[in-house]
């Protein structure tokens, strides 16, 4: 299995966590062990830096673990471009997972803010991986504007829909200079497997793993399928065919 | 400009009434299959033909949740700045015509109590103060809160209603949300609760929501005093201002508390009991309906039901809570809004939470954002 590169960094998993929801730090911590996950995402919100009470942090201590932290609750550009900079301290990374949701019902991304939001951030530096709706000409303008990545989301978030933006998933992968990380949405390991069959460089998961009845086996399981949807991209699929192909009426005159 | 009383006024509680009795199995069964329940299907889920299936209920309530929030509890502690109030509520402790000595805190008094907050683990506090315009107004509370502000992550604040220009002063100081519960939207049953002092306004105290909404405060607090009237009826119109406010600021967040009448210094009976199991009903019907809603439980319930409820669609809880100014440090003894019930500590509340295989929060917002 080929390795990811995003902004030269090579990671050798291609499924990224997300760390919220789940019922302890604990089972979180071992959660991410067993998906072998090397990229996490922290919503900067929860991390307490000042007492002991949330210890999330001590839970992802480990060397082969990075920490993505994310801009949740940021409501616009200019809160995002805050955040990103208290997160950029508080962790001393320059890796953000840039999230702008004005709705907190459906916590939709809103692609304006996002489009100036990442313009800003890549002048200061930041490696940006933003989650936006699958737009493909939003993801071309955010590779102008200096994105790492691309975060499309496949169903609405923390609905475990799959990828009912598949279509538009496609066109973007199909178009991108940048890794097209799929997330929000993949509810299963075979919604995951699906992504990196029709070509997504990784997907980030949570929901799916934090509320199943066994997280930890569960992380397990998208790491299977992350591995071996990706395996078989890397392979070149069979194309599908609608029916057998026994004869060429239209063309065996040219045999004659 | 337009608010809720217009939509208010289209509705009329007798025939609201009606409605929700009226609800029958099959209402009921419809609305529990909705993909995108209605305030239709909120009315079967609130009737009394919807008891029979309050395990379905409480099931779906339980997965909703969980997808929505994980499973975790958050954490807040209130704090009473003030028991002084020139309103007279029949139900409330701090009543004007309740004649005890009243407790305002000082700034040195503020600083104490936070620190005995604060040494409880809390990052999430929610202030709360009866009515004194002369004393307990805009001034106080951004004095109060400038004070306060960098030892929490997350400042809520359920005062007397205010206008939209001191919304915006507050959220410029660090207020996140707001409380303001309606108490009763029966208008001719509130006049009666409320007999004397601003709050006796009903339509000022119902628009108050979109004061708060325009200011652009981050998060809205809703709910009904269970026990003054019905609480299906109630908790109909409730939902009704939920979904109003919702659809009109919707950048805004929303939470809705239950809090049902608790003995307190001079007041009266409960004119309606709610069980636990109604408020089971209940808390299930607003999950079922809306996805995305926080649920509050506070300490004016009993451990039994606290102990249990955890896992049924709630997303935050108060613990180890004292409802009189003063009363985690400076004055133990003044006079209290209410009796809380469950009186554990908080750490007793987190490992209660943890024993649940949920995660108690502490913290799940930064000051920084403001």
């Amino acid at each position: 299995m080929q390795a990811l590169k995003i902004a030269q960094k090579e990671f050798s998993s291609r499924l990224f966590l997300g760390t919220g929801k789940f019922g302890s730090s604990k089972l979180m911590e071992e959660a991410v062990i067993s998906s072998g996950s090397e990229l996490v995402t922290v919503a900067l919100k929860r991390i307490d830096l000042e007492t002991e009470t949330d210890n999330l942090l001590s839970h992802l201590k480990h060397p082969h673990i990075n920490l993505l932290p994310n801009t949740s609750g940021a409501r616009n550009a200019k809160e995002a471009i805050f955040a990103a900079q208290l997160a950029r301290e508080a962790l001393e990374t320059n890796w953000l997972k840039l999230e702008i949701h004005p709705d907190p019902k459906y916590l939709l991304p809103d692609a304006l803010e996002t489009l100036k939001a990442t313009e800003a951030l890549a002048k200061m530096g930041f490696i940006i991986l933003p989650y936006i709706h699958a737009d493909p000409v939003l993801c071309k303008q955010l590779e102008d504007a200096g994105t790492s990545a691309v975060m499309p989301l496949g169903s609405p978030i923390g609905t475990n829909k799959g990828l009912k933006t598949i279509d538009f998933l496609e066109i973007i992968i199909e178009q991108s200079k940048v890794p097209v990380i799929i997330d929000a949405g993949i509810g299963s390991p075979s919604h995951a497997a699906k992504a990196m069959e029709i070509g997504a460089d990784a997907v980030l998961v949570n929901t799916a793993i934090a509320v199943a009845g066994n997280p930890v086996q569960m992380a397990k399981a998208f790491k299977l399928a992350v591995e071996a949807g990706r395996l078989a991209y890397e392979a070149k699929l069979a194309s599908i065919q609608n029916n057998a192909q026994a004869s060429s009426p239209l063309t065996s005159f040219l045999n004659v | 400009m337009s608010n809720f009383s217009n939509i208010f006024n289209q509705y009329n509680w007798e025939d609201v009434k009606t409605s929700i009795y009226s609800k029958n199995k099959q209402d009921v069964i419809n609305a529990l299959a909705a993909n995108k329940p209605t305030l239709e299907d909120f009315k079967a889920l609130i009737s009394p033909a919807a008891e029979m299936y309050i395990e379905q209920m409480a099931n779906k309530s339980s997965a909703l949740t969980q997808k929505r929030f994980g499973k975790t509890i958050q954490l807040f502690a209130p704090m009473y700045l003030s028991n002084e109030c020139n309103n007279i509520c029949t139900y409330c402790g701090f009543s004007l015509d309740n004649k005890v000595k009243r407790k305002t805190l000082s700034d040195a008094e503020l600083i104490l109590e936070v620190e005995a907050i604060k040494q409880q683990g809390f990052n999430h506090i929610l202030l709360v103060t009866g009515e004194s315009n002369h004393t307990v107004n805009i001034d106080y509370f951004l004095n109060a809160i400038n004070l306060i502000k960098s030892s929490f992550a997350n400042i809520s604040i359920e005062f007397q209603p205010l206008e939209v220009e001191e919304y915006k002063k507050l959220h410029e100081a660090g207020v996140y949300s707001v409380l303001v519960y309606q108490e009763t939207y029966h208008q001719e049953v509130y006049k009666v609760y409320h007999p004397k002092g601003k709050k006796s306004n009903f339509s000022y105290r119902l628009e108050t929501p979109d004061r708060v909404g325009e200011a652009q405060i981050h998060k809205i607090g809703l709910g009904v005093l269970l026990g003054l009237e019905d609480w299906r009826v109630d908790s109909f119109f409730c939902a009704l201002h939920l979904d109003y406010l919702q659809k009109t600021y919707w950048k805004t967040k929303y939470s809705i508390s239950f809090p049902r009448m608790r003995p307190a210094e001079g007041i009266i009976e409960p004119n309606v009991i709610v069980n636990d199991k109604n408020l089971v009903q209940l808390l299930s019907a607003y999950r079922l309906l809306n996805e995305d809603v926080e649920l509050s439980i506070s300490t004016r319930e009993s451990e039994h039901f606290r102990n249990n409820v955890i896992p049924l669609g709630v997303t935050s809880m108060s613990a180890g809570s004292k409802t009189n100014p003063g009363g985690y440090s400076v004055e133990p003894t003044s006079l209290e809004q209410f009796e809380i019930s469950d009186d554990r500590t908080v750490k007793q509340i987190s490992d209660l939470i943890t024993q649940s295989g949920y995660q108690p929060v502490y913290k799940d917002w930064d000051r920084q954002f403001n």
